[in-house]
């Protein structure tokens, strides 16, 4: 029992009024935790009560402390009907459990009232007094940091990253249980909202014992998201990177290093757990299996719905006559562009082995895994082609080789055993991690969630791989498990397609769904790389430099070059030297989802670059609506990807970063959305410009159309160029002496669906044409999508677009920050819809979102929309809903323009320089963060917890609660940092769940005005939430949920909205040289002050 | 493909002036989209008519949930659903309740109730001004009336701590609620060549010095009522007019003075006795609350007209209202100086401002 909670309730403002009579309120207050509740005194007939109550103590254990959170309810006394609730606060105390983040959460809460909104707000402290001693504390998963923020948060070092750490909770979603139906939509919301919130506190624990058991002390880049599955319930699942953080060079303080996680698991399960919990499913990976999808002990069983669920499984395969192979072009023409894109390679790749089918996972999939002796070459070169890498490569990968050959092997038990998957999800890492970049890997696969159980189906099954499934079934029958495996098989996919690229690791790794009725696609990418593994193991960045320079990497192109081995590609790819260092291969295109690595090269800016489809579908029932979707996939991905490769060229640039392809699932149609910032990598070629080849050559009008054409695109080609300023340096054409690289395969383009082998010898006419990207215009069809290409209008002057961190060519930041979030639905008119209309529709409907975006923010100007982040849903028949979020950040024109030059100077010269060089390089960039947090650092951890004075010191500043007229500023930005600023201290995770219904939607102004004052609000509780916690801003903020559904009907909507990001106290930098000069400022940095003058 | 829902929310709560003006002027988004077509933003921008049309929608939907906030401006201000920063806070407010001098003038001294918000639409069709700027105007005028009616200390003062408004602003809703509360008639056609300004700047003489808070701002009383006491007193004035021999008296001592110092010295010295006894019978009449509200009206009638027919400059009028108002400190048989001076030191400003064409 390792905790006492202590609440305290002030006072309350602006509450509404709640008697008619008096227009006043008689309000009370319960606090309640876990199943102990307090009560305030009444406050009678006031608006502004003012309790002023003793503190209410809770003695809970660790357990609760971290799955419960604190419920706040704020009630109108009544004589003599019930008491009418106001509103509510849930406080997740997470922040206060470890040691370096905030010590008090106290300050104005609003108070929530799923019906009617934020109704007034209450003045709240709440504190925990841990009277165990530390280290046991540490033993259990509390002291585990959280960090929503995808790279090595500012004020922390990382001493070794671990790896990747996931998990999964699964439950009855409270709106479909019997009780709903006689319950009223306010209880129902409380009990959903309770019940999720209490998920993410469990999942976040269990997620902390993984981590220590890996030894470390912190998850970076923690991605919690839900599944609504409606009947069949409630998923809240999470991935992150594991990794020991350290706030000092101080090697003492980092933990030996278990580099083989499992194995230790099993020699010592749960002999460090001073409490072990038998239900708890975090402590050993091999018994995850039969224990975790449910928690008894919380008493949400449901055993039996979710056995039901994986036998439903098997008919799925059913309409699998065949290989995977019929997808595309039956003759195995290599359909991949050149770029590393995976599922164009797969496909041909897996159309070779017929025998191959029956290794396929009896479920859905859309893409298909490598035959065995593809897989072992891939391996074997793998390491041949990295001859001097060899080494690490072997100790890194923790035993994956043997074990993905094992699963490989067709064997489900050992799929199901075995859990180890290099990857990060990670998107920016510290100098010397990335070493290679293989290219973006992709997986999807389409599952039925519906919960019949129908034993006889098995028997039906008279195909070869019936029996697979059977075997499946009986293993699985017993455990419900379902989801759990649903992922693995995914994972597992990720990883052997990573192999193949050369790459034993997978790094800005994420995960995601999208659900319509029964049917759910799961998706999963991230980019394969080979990473330097004296940071996933013990060992020091010290330690890494050192094998860095023996690696003798060049900075700034490493990570450009090939990871595989270019005499057995995967696939064919259009390889060159490095245009930088002129020693290694790079592809001539590079596709990836981490943010553009700080010391690449560049040339010019960077912009957003989308592809955007929508492919309609018949309405249809479980598995044929599976099956026609699964059909569906593999196109709408090769289309996506040929128009971001088309974008790509037309901007003439060569890479893609933060690439994100989103699908989502309707009744009646697919979209597929893909947002990614495109820019010059000055280590890869020149892209070459876009052909456009008619089909008809005969005709005259149409040639001159198609010459016309042809000129425009050219035209755009070079005013982009101009716009992006992409003049890259004349790479003195093909160095003295670099032989140019030989067979030079052609990468192009090609139609899939009308291609025959005439075309293709057509086609292959045109061979000579250096880089030239052709566009084959054969039908109305691919008219309509080069027209598309053409009608994207660029930002207007003073605007910049990305969806990574920072945009590329542009650093001289100026502190104005606004984040944003912006939605629109928009219903398609049912009438003779087609697959163009639609498209055109779509593209729109985002194209007027930019436009609109651009106009709203135009006295920012000069500045730049950074993380732009699209997400698309189809909440019904007809109706498309987008949402975009992003951050709008000004800069300095004059000033970024001098410093990209000479930024890109300096480091084009650093490139070229000798080893020395290379060296200063990475140390400078330490010895740049370290001071900043060294100072703050050292104290907070020691003096934080122990003194009373840190505490004191904090609630003085908060803690009168009328004493300041105005809020204190908190700012919010998805990104990682703040311009201007430094981030002084991390506060801990914010991660809130939202339920608003309401049953006049006309009163509250309509859709628009519904979900208009909702999100403020939700703004609103994260701003309050952050405040009270001390901190001044949100970094790595997301949105990761926003379900709207409307019944203009019935007058009624109903909006759940999921938030997080990490809450941070942060000093301008303007401030921080003052405070250096003059005495310590306590407004801004009131809790890092406090501990310093202490 | 029609657009169901189209929303754009900032953490910094976005404000545009202009649309904000627009929306103040009470027009209709589709007006307040052709006004912004017209003013070129379209061509400035390179935007469409969507965009803009969006754009609009959606300031007017953020107006409309700040406005419950604006009725109380404290709350704006302690708020937590909107961040907007304190100058674009005061911006907001002090818009808000900026009001049209067209439509003060209609309303000004009007009892503030439902009868006179059932004129407004006689107003809007009068001024100009759309009905529902007219509607909020009033509002305003009623609201900030209700709130400091009762309350005790300086009208201004008041004004600014609940409303945050700009002093000038606070002043001007302190001589409208001091007007609405005195039910001065404003409206009369003879009264039609005052500004508010004119009203305003006689409203603040007043407070400051015909009310109870002149006397003593400790006092239980406003700013907003006159001194009862002071208008009863002022009947003792009439001695002034009614004794021939002190009227007399009085008029020598003021052409003594002013003789070759006016160049309507004849016409000021015929017209003296008049001149006097209306500006004393309007003192005396003060009892009644009636006359209280034709105060202004009366003043135009018994002494500004007359010296305006007569073609008095100001500066004369100036000249003659200090000399009237000093001479009487020589009248030895007059007792009521202090009276005299706290009357005619406001009234002379008063006159000497609602004396123009």
């Amino acid at each position: 029992m390792p905790g006492k909670l202590k609440v305290k309730i002030v006072a309350g403002r602006h509450l509404p009024v709640m008697d008619r009579a008096s227009d006043l309120t008689d309000a009370f207050v319960e606090v309640k935790f876990g199943n102990t509740t307090f009560k305030t005194d009444v406050y009678l007939k006031s608006l502004n009560p003012q309790w002023n109550s003793e503190w209410f103590k809770f003695e809970v254990d660790d357990e609760d402390l971290q799955d419960e959170p604190l419920q706040i309810t704020v009630l109108d006394h009544d004589t003599y009907s019930a008491n009418d609730a106001i509103g509510k606060v849930y406080i997740d105390i997470d922040p206060l459990l470890y040691s370096e983040a905030a010590t008090v959460i106290s300050g104005w809460f609003p108070i929530y009232d799923t019906i009617h909104g934020i109704r007034g707000e209450i003045n709240v402290v709440v504190k925990v007094d841990l009277f165990n001693d530390l280290n046991r504390f540490r033993q259990s998963s509390c002291g585990v940091k959280f960090f929503c923020t995808t790279s090595i948060p500012k004020c922390y070092r990382a001493v070794v990253i671990h790896g990747f750490v996931e998990e999964l909770v699964v439950n009855e979603d409270p709106e479909y249980q019997w009780i709903d139906r006689i319950r009223t939509p306010r209880a129902s919301n409380e009990a959903r909202q309770r019940l999720i919130s209490l998920m993410s506190g469990e999942l976040q624990r269990k997620i902390g014992l993984k981590v220590l058991e890996m030894r470390g002390n912190a998850v970076v880049g923690y991605l919690q998201c839900f599944d609504l599955e409606g009947e069949s319930g409630l998923v809240v699942r999470a991935i992150g990177t594991a990794c020991t953080l350290d706030k000092l060079s101080s090697p003492a303080a980092f933990l030996p290093a278990c580099n083989s996680p499992s194995k230790e698991m099993k020699e010592s399960p749960f002999n460090e757990d001073p409490n072990p919990n038998p239900h708890s499913s975090g402590p050993s990976t091999p018994l995850k299996n039969q224990t975790y999808s449910f928690s008894p002990s919380k008493s949400y069983s449901r055993q039996s719905s979710s056995s039901d669920t994986d036998l439903s499984l098997t008919p799925k395969t059913a309409p699998y006559p065949q290989g995977p192979g019929i997808y595309l072009c039956p003759s195995s023409t290599p359909l991949s562009c050149g770029s590393l894109h995976l599922k164009s390679r797969l496909l041909s790749e897996s159309s070779l082995t017929p025998h191959h089918s029956s290794l396929v996972s009896p479920v859905l999939r859309k893409s298909v895994s490598f035959s065995e002796e593809l897989f072992l070459a891939a391996s074997g070169t793998g390491s041949g082609s990295a001859g001097k890498e060899g080494g690490p490569l072997k100790a890194l990968l923790r035993q994956q080789t043997q074990s993905a050959l094992e699963q490989r092997g067709g064997s489900p038990h050992r799929f199901c055993r075995r859990r180890e998957f290099p990857f990060l999800t990670l998107t920016a890492f510290p100098p010397g991690l990335l070493v290679h970049v293989g290219g973006v890997v992709s997986a999807r696969s389409v599952k039925l969630l519906d919960r019949i159980h129908n034993p006889a189906f098995v028997g039906i099954m008279g195909n070869t791989r019936s029996y697979k499934l059977l075997d499946w079934n009986s293993f699985n029958s017993d455990e419900p498990e379902t989801r759990d495996a649903w992922w693995a098989e995914i994972r597992q996919e990720i990883k052997s397609h990573a192999k193949a690229l050369g790459c034993h690791a997978v790094v800005g790794y994420s995960e995601s769904t999208s659900i319509c009725e029964e049917v759910c696609i799961l998706s999963a990418s991230g980019t394969a790389a080979v990473l330097n593994p004296r940071f996933l193991q013990e060992g020091t960045v010290e330690g890494s430099l050192e094998q860095r320079i023996e690696e003798n990497l060049p900075v700034g192109c490493g990570f450009c070059h090939i990871p595989y081995d270019e005499l057995n590609m995967p696939f064919p790819a259009h390889l060159t030297y490095c245009y930088n260092c002129r020693k290694q291969k790079v592809p001539d295109v590079l596709f990836t989802t981490i943010d553009l690595p700080t010391d690449a090269v560049v040339v010019g800016k960077g912009c957003l670059i989308q592809a955007r489809l929508c492919r309609l579908k018949k309405k249809a029932q479980a598995e044929a609506n599976a099956t026609a979707i699964s059909n569906l996939l593999p196109f709408m991905e090769y289309e996506v990807h040929t128009q971001l490769m088309n974008k790509l060229k037309l901007k003439g640039m060569n890479a893609l970063f933060g690439l994100r392809i989103q699908i989502t699932v309707g009744e009646n149609m697919l979209m597929g959305l893909a947002s990614a910032t495109g820019v010059y990598l000055a280590a890869l070629p020149t892209p070459g410009g876009i052909q456009i080849a008619g089909k008809t050559p005969n005709d005259g009008s149409y040639e001159q159309h198609i010459s016309h054409m042809q000129k425009k695109i050219n035209d755009t080609i070079a005013k982009n160029k101009e716009l992006y300023e992409i003049n890259p340096p004349e790479v003195s054409e093909e160095i003295i002496g670099s032989p140019i690289p030989e067979p030079r395969q052609r990468s192009r383009l090609l139609r899939s669906q009308s291609e025959s082998s005439d075309e293709v010898t057509e086609l292959d006419l045109s061979h000579g044409k250096k880089d030239a990207f052709v566009l084959e215009i054969d039908d109305a069809d691919a008219m309509e999508d080069v027209h598309s290409l053409l009608t994207d209008v660029p930002p207007p002057s003073g605007f910049y677009s990305c969806n990574t961190e920072i945009m590329p060519g542009i650093n001289n930041w100026t502190s104005e920050i606004q984040m944003f979030t912006s939605v629109r639905v928009v219903r398609l008119s049912s009438l003779n819809l087609t697959n163009q209309a639609l498209n055109k529709n779509f593209n729109g409907l985002c194209e007027n979102l930019l436009k609109s975006l651009y106009f709203k923010l135009r006295s920012m100007t000069p500045c730049c929309l950074c993380h732009v982040n699209f997400t698309v849903s189809l909440p019904e028949d007809e109706l498309i809903q987008v949402t975009v979020t992003a951050v709008a950040i000004t800069f300095d024109k004059n000033q970024a323009l001098q410093t990209t030059k000479a930024h890109a100077e300096k480091s084009l010269q650093r490139a070229s320089a000798d080893n020395e060089e290379m060296l200063q390089f990475p140390l400078e960039l330490c010895s740049d963060s370290l001071p900043s947090h060294a100072f703050p650092a050292a104290k907070a951890v020691t003096v934080e917890k122990a003194s009373p004075m840190g505490d004191g010191n904090f609630r003085n500043r908060s803690a009168p609660p009328c004493a300041s007229s105005t809020v204190g500023v908190v700012k919010m930005t998805p990104l990682s940092f703040i311009p201007g600023a430094k981030i002084t201290k991390y506060l801990g995770i914010i991660n809130m769940f939202f339920i608003r219904e309401t049953t006049s939607l006309r009163e509250e102004g309509g859709v628009s005005g519904f979900l208009h004052a909702f999100i403020a609000e939700v703004f609103a509780m994260v701003r309050a939430h952050v405040a009270a916690l001390g901190g001044n801003a949100v970094v790595s903020y997301i949105m990761k949920q926003c379900v709207f559904m409307e019944n203009p009907s019935k007058n009624q909507a109903q909006c759940l909205i999921n938030v997080s990001g990490d809450a941070v106290v942060f000093v301008r930098e303007s401030d921080l040289e003052v405070m250096s000069a003059q005495q310590p400022a306590v407004n801004c940095q009131p809790s890092c002050t406090g501990e310093v003058t202490t | 493909m029609t657009s169901e829902l189209d929303i754009f929310v900032g953490n910094t709560t976005l404000i545009d002036e202009d649309v904000y003006r627009l929306w103040l002027d009470g027009y209709s988004v589709n007006d307040a989209v052709a006004l912004r077509v017209r003013s070129g933003i379209l061509e400035q921008t390179g935007a469409t008519a969507g965009v803009l049309q969006s754009d609009t929608m959606d300031h007017y939907r953020t107006f409309h949930m700040l406005e419950r906030l604006l009725h109380a401006p404290p709350k704006l201000l302690h708020q937590l659903i909107f961040q907007i920063p304190p100058s674009r806070q005061a911006l907001l407010i002090e818009r808000y309740y900026t009001f049209d001098e067209a439509f003060v003038r209609e309303v000004l001294g009007k009892k503030l109730s439902k009868g006179t918000k059932k004129d407004l639409d006689d107003i809007s069709t009068k001024t100009g001004i759309t009905l529902k700027s007219c509607r909020r105007q009033f509002d305003n005028f009623k609201r900030v009336f209700k709130v400091v009616e009762e309350m005790r200390g300086s009208l201004v003062d008041n004004i600014q701590q609940h409303f945050l408004l700009s002093d000038r602003l606070a002043r001007d809703y302190a001589a409208i609620v001091f007007f609405a509360n005195n039910r001065f008639e404003t409206g009369k056609k003879k009264l039609q060549y005052l500004s508010f300004g004119d009203f305003a700047f006689c409203a603040e003489l007043m407070i400051q010095n015909w009310t109870l808070g002149a006397v003593d701002s400790q006092m239980d009383d406003m700013d907003v009522d006159l001194d009862k006491e002071f208008l009863q007193d002022l009947k003792e004035l009439k001695v002034l007019v009614a004794d021939k021999d002190l009227l007399d008296l009085h008029k020598s001592l003021v052409c003594t003075v002013l003789r070759g110092k006016l160049s309507v010295f004849s016409e000021m010295e015929t017209n003296f006795k008049n001149l006097s006894r209306g500006l004393v019978n309007v003192a005396a009449k003060l009892t009644h609350n009636k006359d209280v509200r034709d105060l202004f009206v009366d003043l135009v009638e018994k002494f500004v007209e007359p010296c305006r027919s007569d073609h008095w400059p100001l500066s004369d009028v100036r000249l003659f209202l200090t000399q009237y108002s000093v001479s009487v400190h020589s009248l030895d048989g007059f007792r009521h100086q202090v009276l005299w001076d706290r009357y005619m030191g406001t009234l002379r400003g008063c006159l000497l401002r609602l004396y123009h064409d």
